[in-house]
Protein backbone atom coordinates (compact mmCIF):
# COMPACT_ATOMS: atom_id res chain seq x y z
CA UNK A 1 0.00 0.00 0.00
CA UNK A 2 2.82 2.40 0.82
CA UNK A 3 4.29 2.22 -2.66
CA UNK A 4 1.10 2.86 -4.58
CA UNK A 5 2.67 5.93 -6.15
CA UNK A 6 5.39 3.72 -7.67
CA UNK A 7 2.71 1.46 -9.19
CA UNK A 8 1.01 4.50 -10.70
CA UNK A 9 4.32 5.87 -12.00
CA UNK A 10 5.15 2.51 -13.59
CA UNK A 11 1.75 2.50 -15.27
CA UNK A 12 2.24 6.01 -16.66
CA UNK A 13 5.73 5.27 -17.98
CA UNK A 14 4.40 2.05 -19.54
CA UNK A 15 1.78 4.23 -21.24
CA UNK A 16 4.60 6.37 -22.69
CA UNK A 17 6.04 3.15 -24.17
CA UNK A 18 2.64 2.25 -25.67
CA UNK A 19 2.29 5.72 -27.13
CA UNK A 20 5.79 5.51 -28.62
CA UNK A 21 4.90 2.27 -30.42
CA UNK A 22 1.71 3.85 -31.76
CA UNK A 23 3.68 6.76 -33.19
CA UNK A 24 4.24 5.08 -36.56
CA UNK A 25 5.68 8.22 -38.23
CA UNK A 26 8.68 8.10 -35.91
CA UNK A 27 11.54 5.94 -37.24
CA UNK A 28 12.97 5.62 -33.72
CA UNK A 29 9.71 4.56 -32.09
CA UNK A 30 11.04 1.20 -30.88
CA UNK A 31 14.01 2.84 -29.16
CA UNK A 32 11.67 5.26 -27.41
CA UNK A 33 9.34 2.42 -26.42
CA UNK A 34 12.16 0.28 -25.01
CA UNK A 35 13.49 3.22 -22.98
CA UNK A 36 10.16 4.01 -21.29
CA UNK A 37 9.41 0.32 -20.79
CA UNK A 38 12.68 -0.02 -18.85
CA UNK A 39 11.76 2.97 -16.68
CA UNK A 40 8.35 1.37 -16.03
CA UNK A 41 10.10 -1.87 -15.01
CA UNK A 42 12.31 0.12 -12.64
CA UNK A 43 9.25 1.65 -10.93
CA UNK A 44 7.39 -1.63 -10.68
CA UNK A 45 10.13 -4.10 -9.86
CA UNK A 46 13.08 -2.00 -8.71
CA UNK A 47 12.86 -3.20 -5.12
CA UNK A 48 12.70 -6.88 -6.13
CA UNK A 49 15.41 -6.87 -8.80
CA UNK A 50 18.41 -6.42 -6.51
CA UNK A 51 21.33 -4.03 -6.92
CA UNK A 52 23.19 -5.77 -9.74
CA UNK A 53 20.09 -6.20 -11.91
CA UNK A 54 19.23 -2.55 -11.31
CA UNK A 55 22.75 -1.70 -12.42
CA UNK A 56 22.24 -3.67 -15.62
CA UNK A 57 18.95 -1.83 -16.16
CA UNK A 58 20.83 1.46 -15.80
CA UNK A 59 23.42 0.33 -18.36
CA UNK A 60 20.61 -0.64 -20.76
CA UNK A 61 19.06 2.85 -20.46
CA UNK A 62 22.47 4.44 -20.99
CA UNK A 63 23.13 2.17 -23.98
CA UNK A 64 19.87 3.16 -25.68
CA UNK A 65 20.64 6.86 -25.16
CA UNK A 66 24.31 6.44 -26.04
CA UNK A 67 23.64 4.92 -29.48
CA UNK A 68 21.00 7.59 -30.18
CA UNK A 69 18.16 5.08 -30.31
CA UNK A 70 15.73 7.74 -29.09
CA UNK A 71 14.05 10.30 -31.31
CA UNK A 72 11.49 13.04 -31.09
CA UNK A 73 8.01 12.48 -32.37
CA UNK A 74 7.28 14.34 -35.61
CA UNK A 75 3.81 15.80 -35.40
CA UNK A 76 1.37 17.28 -32.93
CA UNK A 77 -2.07 15.85 -32.32
CA UNK A 78 -4.00 19.05 -32.97
CA UNK A 79 -2.94 22.07 -35.02
CA UNK A 80 -2.39 25.52 -33.54
CA UNK A 81 -5.61 26.71 -35.18
CA UNK A 82 -7.61 23.86 -33.68
CA UNK A 83 -6.08 24.62 -30.29
CA UNK A 84 -7.06 28.27 -30.68
CA UNK A 85 -10.66 27.21 -31.40
CA UNK A 86 -10.70 24.83 -28.45
CA UNK A 87 -9.28 27.48 -26.15
CA UNK A 88 -12.02 29.91 -27.21
CA UNK A 89 -14.66 27.26 -26.63
CA UNK A 90 -13.49 26.10 -23.18
CA UNK A 91 -12.05 29.42 -21.93
CA UNK A 92 -10.54 29.83 -18.51
CA UNK A 93 -12.07 26.58 -17.32
CA UNK A 94 -9.11 24.89 -19.04
CA UNK A 95 -6.98 26.02 -16.10
CA UNK A 96 -9.13 24.06 -13.69
CA UNK A 97 -7.72 20.55 -14.27
CA UNK A 98 -4.20 22.01 -14.43
CA UNK A 99 -4.70 23.68 -11.06
CA UNK A 100 -6.08 20.52 -9.43
CA UNK A 101 -2.57 19.10 -9.07
CA UNK A 102 -1.15 22.06 -7.10
CA UNK A 103 -4.45 22.43 -5.25
CA UNK A 104 -4.38 18.79 -4.12
CA UNK A 105 -0.78 19.28 -2.99
CA UNK A 106 -1.79 22.44 -1.12
CA UNK A 107 -4.84 21.04 0.69
CA UNK A 108 -3.19 17.69 1.25
CA UNK A 109 -0.06 19.17 2.79
CA UNK A 110 -2.12 21.39 5.08
CA UNK A 111 -4.33 18.49 6.13
CA UNK A 112 -1.32 16.29 6.70
CA UNK A 113 0.70 18.86 8.64
CA UNK A 114 -2.01 20.33 10.81
CA UNK A 115 -4.41 17.45 11.52
CA UNK A 116 -4.02 14.12 13.34
CA UNK A 117 -3.56 12.47 9.90
CA UNK A 118 0.18 12.77 10.45
CA UNK A 119 0.17 10.60 13.54
CA UNK A 120 -2.37 8.13 12.12
CA UNK A 121 0.46 6.30 10.34
CA UNK A 122 -1.65 5.86 7.17
CA UNK A 123 0.86 7.70 4.99
CA UNK A 124 4.61 7.66 5.37
CA UNK A 125 5.64 11.31 6.00
CA UNK A 126 8.54 10.91 3.60
CA UNK A 127 6.31 10.07 0.65
CA UNK A 128 3.35 12.33 1.41
CA UNK A 129 4.08 14.83 -1.40
CA UNK A 130 4.45 11.96 -3.87
CA UNK A 131 1.19 10.35 -2.82
CA UNK A 132 -0.56 13.71 -3.11
CA UNK A 133 0.95 14.24 -6.56
CA UNK A 134 -0.42 10.87 -7.66
CA UNK A 135 -3.87 11.66 -6.24
CA UNK A 136 -3.85 15.05 -7.99
CA UNK A 137 -2.91 13.50 -11.33
CA UNK A 138 -5.66 10.87 -11.11
CA UNK A 139 -8.35 13.43 -10.18
CA UNK A 140 -7.22 15.80 -12.94
CA UNK A 141 -7.28 13.00 -15.53
CA UNK A 142 -10.77 11.85 -14.52
CA UNK A 143 -12.11 15.40 -14.60
CA UNK A 144 -10.55 16.09 -18.01
CA UNK A 145 -12.02 12.92 -19.51
CA UNK A 146 -15.48 13.60 -18.16
CA UNK A 147 -15.46 17.18 -19.34
CA UNK A 148 -13.47 17.26 -22.58
CA UNK A 149 -14.40 13.75 -23.79
CA UNK A 150 -11.15 13.15 -25.68
CA UNK A 151 -10.48 9.93 -27.64
CA UNK A 152 -9.80 7.07 -25.15
CA UNK A 153 -6.03 6.97 -25.67
CA UNK A 154 -5.54 10.75 -25.88
CA UNK A 155 -3.88 11.05 -22.45
CA UNK A 156 -1.53 8.19 -23.32
CA UNK A 157 -0.52 9.77 -26.62
CA UNK A 158 -0.18 13.30 -25.27
CA UNK A 159 1.88 12.16 -22.28
CA UNK A 160 4.09 10.12 -24.60
CA UNK A 161 4.49 13.09 -26.94
CA UNK A 162 5.79 15.27 -24.09
CA UNK A 163 7.97 12.48 -22.67
CA UNK A 164 9.56 11.92 -26.08
CA UNK A 165 10.12 15.67 -26.44
CA UNK A 166 12.18 15.52 -23.23
CA UNK A 167 13.72 12.16 -24.11
CA UNK A 168 16.66 10.70 -22.17
CA UNK A 169 17.06 13.99 -20.21
CA UNK A 170 14.07 12.85 -18.18
CA UNK A 171 16.12 10.24 -16.28
CA UNK A 172 19.32 12.32 -16.13
CA UNK A 173 18.53 13.75 -12.66
CA UNK A 174 18.03 10.25 -11.26
CA UNK A 175 21.19 9.09 -13.01
CA UNK A 176 23.16 11.94 -11.42
CA UNK A 177 21.82 10.95 -8.04
CA UNK A 178 23.16 7.45 -8.70
CA UNK A 179 26.53 8.97 -9.64
CA UNK A 180 26.41 10.77 -6.29
CA UNK A 181 26.02 7.39 -4.59
CA UNK A 182 29.13 6.08 -6.40
CA UNK A 183 31.05 9.26 -5.50
CA UNK A 184 30.09 8.75 -1.86
CA UNK A 185 31.14 5.08 -1.91
CA UNK A 186 34.47 6.06 -3.50
CA UNK A 187 35.11 8.60 -0.74
CA UNK A 188 35.13 11.67 -3.01
CA UNK A 189 33.64 13.80 -0.24
CA UNK A 190 36.43 12.97 2.19
CA UNK A 191 39.05 13.68 -0.45
CA UNK A 192 37.62 17.08 -1.32
CA UNK A 193 37.18 17.90 2.36
CA UNK A 194 40.85 17.04 2.96
CA UNK A 195 41.88 19.17 -0.03
CA UNK A 196 39.88 22.13 1.30
CA UNK A 197 41.31 21.52 4.78
CA UNK A 198 44.86 21.83 3.48
CA UNK A 199 44.40 25.30 2.00
CA UNK A 200 42.55 26.90 4.92
CA UNK A 201 44.05 30.19 5.94
CA UNK A 202 44.14 30.26 9.73
CA UNK A 203 43.77 33.64 11.36
CA UNK A 204 41.80 35.45 8.67
CA UNK A 205 38.08 35.10 9.33
CA UNK A 206 37.10 36.68 6.03
CA UNK A 207 39.31 34.38 3.96
CA UNK A 208 38.00 31.35 5.83
CA UNK A 209 34.40 32.48 5.17
CA UNK A 210 35.24 33.04 1.51
CA UNK A 211 36.77 29.60 1.18
CA UNK A 212 33.79 27.98 2.94
CA UNK A 213 31.37 29.75 0.57
CA UNK A 214 33.33 29.07 -2.60
CA UNK A 215 33.93 25.48 -1.51
CA UNK A 216 30.18 25.01 -1.10
CA UNK A 217 29.58 26.46 -4.57
CA UNK A 218 32.25 24.47 -6.38
CA UNK A 219 31.46 21.18 -4.67
CA UNK A 220 27.73 21.72 -5.27
CA UNK A 221 28.44 22.36 -8.95
CA UNK A 222 30.39 19.09 -9.14
CA UNK A 223 27.78 17.02 -7.32
CA UNK A 224 24.79 18.91 -8.75
CA UNK A 225 23.37 19.03 -5.25
CA UNK A 226 24.07 21.20 -2.22
CA UNK A 227 22.94 18.40 0.09
CA UNK A 228 25.99 16.34 -0.86
CA UNK A 229 28.36 19.28 -0.49
CA UNK A 230 27.09 20.55 2.85
CA UNK A 231 28.24 17.81 5.26
CA UNK A 232 31.68 17.79 3.62
CA UNK A 233 32.26 21.53 3.84
CA UNK A 234 30.85 21.68 7.37
CA UNK A 235 33.30 18.97 8.43
CA UNK A 236 36.26 20.56 6.64
CA UNK A 237 35.81 24.26 7.43
CA UNK A 238 32.41 25.12 8.93
CA UNK A 239 32.72 23.45 12.32
CA UNK A 240 36.49 23.29 13.04
CA UNK A 241 37.46 26.73 11.72
CA UNK A 242 34.42 29.02 11.51
CA UNK A 243 32.49 27.83 14.57
CA UNK A 244 35.16 26.50 16.95
CA UNK A 245 38.29 28.48 16.09
CA UNK A 246 36.74 31.80 15.04
CA UNK A 247 33.60 31.64 17.21
CA UNK A 248 31.05 32.19 14.43
CA UNK A 249 27.29 31.92 14.99
CA UNK A 250 26.39 28.29 14.21
CA UNK A 251 22.87 29.00 12.89
CA UNK A 252 24.23 31.42 10.28
CA UNK A 253 27.13 29.18 9.26
CA UNK A 254 24.64 26.33 8.76
CA UNK A 255 21.67 28.04 7.11
CA UNK A 256 23.51 30.55 4.92
CA UNK A 257 26.19 27.99 4.08
CA UNK A 258 23.52 25.78 2.51
CA UNK A 259 22.01 28.73 0.61
CA UNK A 260 25.47 29.63 -0.71
CA UNK A 261 25.55 26.11 -2.12
CA UNK A 262 22.23 26.80 -3.89
CA UNK A 263 24.01 29.54 -5.87
CA UNK A 264 26.14 26.71 -7.23
CA UNK A 265 23.01 24.70 -8.07
CA UNK A 266 21.90 27.56 -10.32
CA UNK A 267 25.17 27.38 -12.29
CA UNK A 268 25.63 23.67 -13.02
CA UNK A 269 24.25 21.30 -15.67
CA UNK A 270 24.69 18.57 -13.03
CA UNK A 271 21.50 19.84 -11.36
CA UNK A 272 19.67 18.44 -14.36
CA UNK A 273 16.12 18.47 -13.04
CA UNK A 274 16.31 22.24 -12.53
CA UNK A 275 18.61 23.22 -15.36
CA UNK A 276 18.59 20.68 -18.20
CA UNK A 277 15.11 19.14 -18.16
CA UNK A 278 13.40 22.58 -18.33
CA UNK A 279 15.46 23.40 -21.44
CA UNK A 280 13.99 20.28 -23.04
CA UNK A 281 10.50 20.95 -21.66
CA UNK A 282 10.50 24.47 -23.08
CA UNK A 283 12.09 23.31 -26.35
CA UNK A 284 15.09 25.62 -26.08
CA UNK A 285 17.70 25.34 -28.83
CA UNK A 286 20.58 25.52 -26.33
CA UNK A 287 20.43 22.72 -23.73
CA UNK A 288 22.42 24.97 -21.38
CA UNK A 289 20.09 27.94 -22.00
CA UNK A 290 18.63 27.94 -18.48
CA UNK A 291 22.01 27.66 -16.72
CA UNK A 292 23.31 30.51 -18.87
CA UNK A 293 20.67 33.02 -17.79
CA UNK A 294 20.95 31.94 -14.15
CA UNK A 295 24.64 32.83 -13.80
CA UNK A 296 23.90 36.55 -13.69
CA UNK A 297 21.59 35.97 -10.70
CA UNK A 298 23.80 33.42 -8.98
CA UNK A 299 27.00 35.49 -8.83
CA UNK A 300 25.61 38.66 -7.18
CA UNK A 301 23.59 36.39 -4.88
CA UNK A 302 26.75 34.50 -3.97
CA UNK A 303 28.42 37.78 -3.02
CA UNK A 304 25.39 38.68 -0.86
CA UNK A 305 25.51 35.30 0.87
CA UNK A 306 29.21 35.54 1.65
CA UNK A 307 28.66 39.02 3.12
CA UNK A 308 25.73 37.71 5.18
CA UNK A 309 27.90 34.85 6.42
CA UNK A 310 30.64 37.28 7.40
CA UNK A 311 28.60 40.03 9.02
CA UNK A 312 25.70 38.04 10.53
CA UNK A 313 27.98 35.18 11.49
CA UNK A 314 30.72 37.17 13.18
CA UNK A 315 29.75 40.83 13.67
CA UNK A 316 26.12 40.95 14.83
CA UNK B 1 48.27 9.72 2.15
CA UNK B 2 45.03 10.67 0.43
CA UNK B 3 44.24 8.85 -2.81
CA UNK B 4 43.41 11.51 -5.40
CA UNK B 5 42.79 9.10 -8.31
CA UNK B 6 38.99 8.82 -7.88
CA UNK B 7 38.81 12.58 -8.61
CA UNK B 8 39.49 11.66 -12.25
CA UNK B 9 35.78 10.76 -12.38
CA UNK B 10 34.90 14.42 -11.78
CA UNK B 11 37.24 15.50 -14.57
CA UNK B 12 35.54 12.99 -16.89
CA UNK B 13 32.14 14.51 -16.13
CA UNK B 14 33.35 18.05 -16.83
CA UNK B 15 35.11 16.98 -20.02
CA UNK B 16 32.20 14.86 -21.26
CA UNK B 17 29.67 17.65 -20.69
CA UNK B 18 31.97 20.19 -22.35
CA UNK B 19 32.45 17.98 -25.43
CA UNK B 20 28.66 17.44 -25.52
CA UNK B 21 28.66 13.67 -25.42
CA UNK B 22 25.34 12.19 -24.40
CA UNK B 23 25.10 13.16 -20.69
CA UNK B 24 23.69 9.78 -19.62
CA UNK B 25 26.70 8.10 -21.18
CA UNK B 26 29.10 10.60 -19.58
CA UNK B 27 27.61 10.03 -16.14
CA UNK B 28 27.71 6.23 -16.45
CA UNK B 29 31.32 6.22 -17.66
CA UNK B 30 32.35 8.63 -14.89
CA UNK B 31 30.59 6.50 -12.26
CA UNK B 32 32.28 3.29 -13.37
CA UNK B 33 35.70 4.97 -13.71
CA UNK B 34 35.39 6.51 -10.24
CA UNK B 35 34.45 3.21 -8.67
CA UNK B 36 37.23 1.27 -10.38
CA UNK B 37 39.83 3.91 -9.46
CA UNK B 38 38.70 3.62 -5.85
CA UNK B 39 39.57 -0.11 -6.08
CA UNK B 40 35.99 -1.34 -6.12
CA UNK B 41 35.39 -4.49 -8.24
CA UNK B 42 33.23 -3.89 -11.34
CA UNK B 43 30.20 -5.79 -10.01
CA UNK B 44 30.34 -3.78 -6.79
CA UNK B 45 30.35 -0.50 -8.78
CA UNK B 46 27.43 -1.74 -10.87
CA UNK B 47 25.56 -2.61 -7.68
CA UNK B 48 26.18 0.79 -6.07
CA UNK B 49 25.06 2.51 -9.29
CA UNK B 50 21.93 0.35 -9.54
CA UNK B 51 21.11 0.82 -5.86
CA UNK B 52 21.59 4.59 -6.13
CA UNK B 53 19.36 4.72 -9.20
CA UNK B 54 16.63 2.68 -7.53
CA UNK B 55 16.71 4.70 -4.30
CA UNK B 56 16.24 7.95 -6.23
CA UNK B 57 13.20 7.03 -8.34
CA UNK B 58 11.25 9.79 -6.64
CA UNK B 59 13.26 12.34 -8.66
CA UNK B 60 11.69 11.00 -11.87
CA UNK B 61 8.24 10.49 -10.38
CA UNK B 62 7.23 14.11 -10.96
CA UNK B 63 6.79 13.39 -14.69
CA UNK B 64 3.57 11.50 -14.04
CA UNK B 65 1.98 14.93 -14.58
CA UNK B 66 2.84 14.81 -18.30
CA UNK B 67 -0.38 13.07 -19.48
CA UNK B 68 -2.51 15.73 -17.76
CA UNK B 69 -0.46 18.63 -19.13
CA UNK B 70 -0.34 17.09 -22.62
CA UNK B 71 -4.07 16.45 -22.67
CA UNK B 72 -4.87 20.03 -21.67
CA UNK B 73 -2.41 21.39 -24.21
CA UNK B 74 -4.29 19.43 -26.88
CA UNK B 75 -7.36 21.46 -25.95
CA UNK B 76 -5.59 24.81 -26.03
CA UNK B 77 -4.19 25.36 -22.50
CA UNK B 78 -1.15 27.33 -23.72
CA UNK B 79 -3.32 29.42 -26.06
CA UNK B 80 -5.67 30.19 -23.18
CA UNK B 81 -2.76 31.19 -20.93
CA UNK B 82 -1.67 33.60 -23.66
CA UNK B 83 -5.19 34.97 -24.14
CA UNK B 84 -5.52 35.65 -20.42
CA UNK B 85 -2.36 37.77 -20.37
CA UNK B 86 -3.31 39.45 -23.65
CA UNK B 87 -6.44 40.86 -22.00
CA UNK B 88 -4.59 42.18 -18.95
CA UNK B 89 -3.61 45.83 -19.04
CA UNK B 90 -0.13 46.78 -17.92
CA UNK B 91 1.13 43.19 -18.00
CA UNK B 92 4.75 43.15 -19.14
CA UNK B 93 6.94 40.08 -19.29
CA UNK B 94 9.06 41.37 -16.39
CA UNK B 95 6.06 42.13 -14.18
CA UNK B 96 4.41 38.77 -14.90
CA UNK B 97 7.57 36.95 -13.88
CA UNK B 98 8.21 39.14 -10.80
CA UNK B 99 4.69 38.31 -9.64
CA UNK B 100 5.35 34.61 -10.19
CA UNK B 101 8.68 34.88 -8.35
CA UNK B 102 6.94 36.38 -5.33
CA UNK B 103 4.24 33.71 -5.26
CA UNK B 104 6.77 30.92 -5.72
CA UNK B 105 8.93 32.17 -2.83
CA UNK B 106 6.01 32.69 -0.47
CA UNK B 107 4.47 29.30 -1.21
CA UNK B 108 7.86 27.59 -0.84
CA UNK B 109 8.40 29.40 2.47
CA UNK B 110 5.09 27.92 3.66
CA UNK B 111 6.33 24.45 2.82
CA UNK B 112 4.27 24.24 -0.38
CA UNK B 113 7.18 23.49 -2.70
CA UNK B 114 5.35 21.07 -4.99
CA UNK B 115 2.43 23.34 -5.91
CA UNK B 116 4.53 24.64 -8.80
CA UNK B 117 7.45 23.47 -10.88
CA UNK B 118 8.98 23.24 -14.33
CA UNK B 119 6.59 20.54 -15.59
CA UNK B 120 3.48 21.53 -13.62
CA UNK B 121 3.45 25.29 -14.07
CA UNK B 122 6.35 26.68 -16.13
CA UNK B 123 5.78 24.73 -19.35
CA UNK B 124 1.96 24.95 -19.53
CA UNK B 125 1.34 28.35 -17.89
CA UNK B 126 4.24 30.60 -16.93
CA UNK B 127 6.32 30.45 -20.11
CA UNK B 128 3.33 30.96 -22.46
CA UNK B 129 2.15 33.88 -20.30
CA UNK B 130 5.62 35.45 -20.31
CA UNK B 131 5.86 35.06 -24.08
CA UNK B 132 2.37 36.52 -24.57
CA UNK B 133 3.19 39.52 -22.38
CA UNK B 134 6.38 40.15 -24.34
CA UNK B 135 4.60 39.81 -27.69
CA UNK B 136 1.78 42.08 -26.62
CA UNK B 137 4.17 44.90 -25.88
CA UNK B 138 6.91 44.34 -28.42
CA UNK B 139 5.22 42.51 -31.31
CA UNK B 140 6.51 39.29 -32.84
CA UNK B 141 9.68 38.17 -31.00
CA UNK B 142 12.82 37.07 -32.80
CA UNK B 143 14.06 33.59 -31.93
CA UNK B 144 16.81 34.73 -29.56
CA UNK B 145 14.43 36.90 -27.56
CA UNK B 146 11.80 34.15 -27.33
CA UNK B 147 14.50 31.74 -26.14
CA UNK B 148 15.66 34.26 -23.53
CA UNK B 149 12.13 34.84 -22.23
CA UNK B 150 11.53 31.09 -21.90
CA UNK B 151 14.87 30.54 -20.15
CA UNK B 152 14.13 33.39 -17.73
CA UNK B 153 10.75 31.80 -16.92
CA UNK B 154 12.48 28.55 -15.95
CA UNK B 155 15.18 30.43 -14.02
CA UNK B 156 12.57 32.43 -12.08
CA UNK B 157 10.94 29.23 -10.90
CA UNK B 158 14.29 27.85 -9.71
CA UNK B 159 15.32 31.03 -7.87
CA UNK B 160 11.92 31.30 -6.19
CA UNK B 161 12.02 27.68 -5.06
CA UNK B 162 15.64 27.55 -3.85
CA UNK B 163 15.51 30.81 -1.93
CA UNK B 164 12.07 30.33 -0.43
CA UNK B 165 11.99 26.74 0.78
CA UNK B 166 14.57 27.06 3.56
CA UNK B 167 12.36 29.53 5.41
CA UNK B 168 10.01 26.61 6.09
CA UNK B 169 11.08 24.81 9.26
CA UNK B 170 10.21 21.27 8.22
CA UNK B 171 11.93 21.20 4.83
CA UNK B 172 14.51 18.46 4.29
CA UNK B 173 17.46 20.83 3.87
CA UNK B 174 16.84 22.46 7.26
CA UNK B 175 16.65 19.03 8.84
CA UNK B 176 19.89 18.09 7.08
CA UNK B 177 21.68 21.20 8.42
CA UNK B 178 20.37 20.47 11.90
CA UNK B 179 21.52 16.84 11.70
CA UNK B 180 24.95 17.67 10.28
CA UNK B 181 25.69 20.17 13.05
CA UNK B 182 24.25 17.91 15.73
CA UNK B 183 26.94 15.36 14.84
CA UNK B 184 29.44 17.87 16.27
CA UNK B 185 27.41 18.50 19.41
CA UNK B 186 25.94 21.77 18.13
CA UNK B 187 22.23 21.78 18.99
CA UNK B 188 20.01 24.14 16.98
CA UNK B 189 16.25 24.29 16.51
CA UNK B 190 14.86 24.34 12.95
CA UNK B 191 13.43 27.77 13.72
CA UNK B 192 16.87 29.27 14.51
CA UNK B 193 18.08 28.02 11.14
CA UNK B 194 15.09 29.00 9.03
CA UNK B 195 15.16 32.59 10.33
CA UNK B 196 18.62 32.96 8.83
CA UNK B 197 17.29 31.94 5.43
CA UNK B 198 15.28 35.19 5.28
CA UNK B 199 18.09 37.68 4.44
CA UNK B 200 19.23 35.54 1.50
CA UNK B 201 15.64 35.14 0.34
CA UNK B 202 15.22 38.92 0.25
CA UNK B 203 18.48 39.34 -1.68
CA UNK B 204 17.41 36.65 -4.16
CA UNK B 205 14.09 38.39 -4.75
CA UNK B 206 15.70 41.80 -5.24
CA UNK B 207 18.35 40.50 -7.64
CA UNK B 208 16.05 38.36 -9.78
CA UNK B 209 13.27 40.98 -9.80
CA UNK B 210 15.66 43.73 -10.92
CA UNK B 211 16.93 41.52 -13.70
CA UNK B 212 13.37 40.84 -14.86
CA UNK B 213 12.39 44.51 -14.83
CA UNK B 214 15.68 45.33 -16.55
CA UNK B 215 14.69 42.85 -19.27
CA UNK B 216 11.50 44.89 -19.83
CA UNK B 217 13.59 48.03 -20.30
CA UNK B 218 15.98 46.34 -22.69
CA UNK B 219 13.16 44.96 -24.83
CA UNK B 220 11.54 48.39 -24.95
CA UNK B 221 14.80 50.02 -26.07
CA UNK B 222 15.33 47.39 -28.73
CA UNK B 223 11.80 48.00 -30.02
CA UNK B 224 12.49 51.68 -30.71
Amino acid sequence: MTDIHYLLAGLIFASFAVSSVRDTDNPKRWGNAAFWALVAVSFWLGDILGDTANGVLVLALVGLAGVHALGRSAGESTSTEERQTFSERYGNRLFLPALIIPFTAFIGTLLFTYTPLKSSGLIDPKSVTLVLLGVGVVIALILSYVWLRPPPLAAVDEGGRLANAIGWALVLPQMLAALGAVFAAAGIGTTIGALAGEVIPHGSVFLAVLLYGLGMVVFTMIMGNAFAAFPVMVAAIGVPILIHEDGGRAAVIGAVGMLTGYCGTLMTPMAANFNIVPAALLELRNQYGVVKVQVATAIPLLICNILILYFAGFHL
Amino acid sequence: MIDYWPLVGIALVVLGFALRFNPLLVVAVAAIATGLLAHMPFLKVLGVLGHGFNENRTVTLIYIVLPVIGLLERYGLQQQARALIGRMRGATVGRVLVLYLGFRQIFAALGLTSVAGQAQTVRPLVAPMALAAAEKEHGELDEDTAEHVKAMSAATDNVGLFFGEDIFIAISSILLIQGALKAYGIELTPFELSVWAIPSAICAFLIQASRLLWMDRRLRRRGR
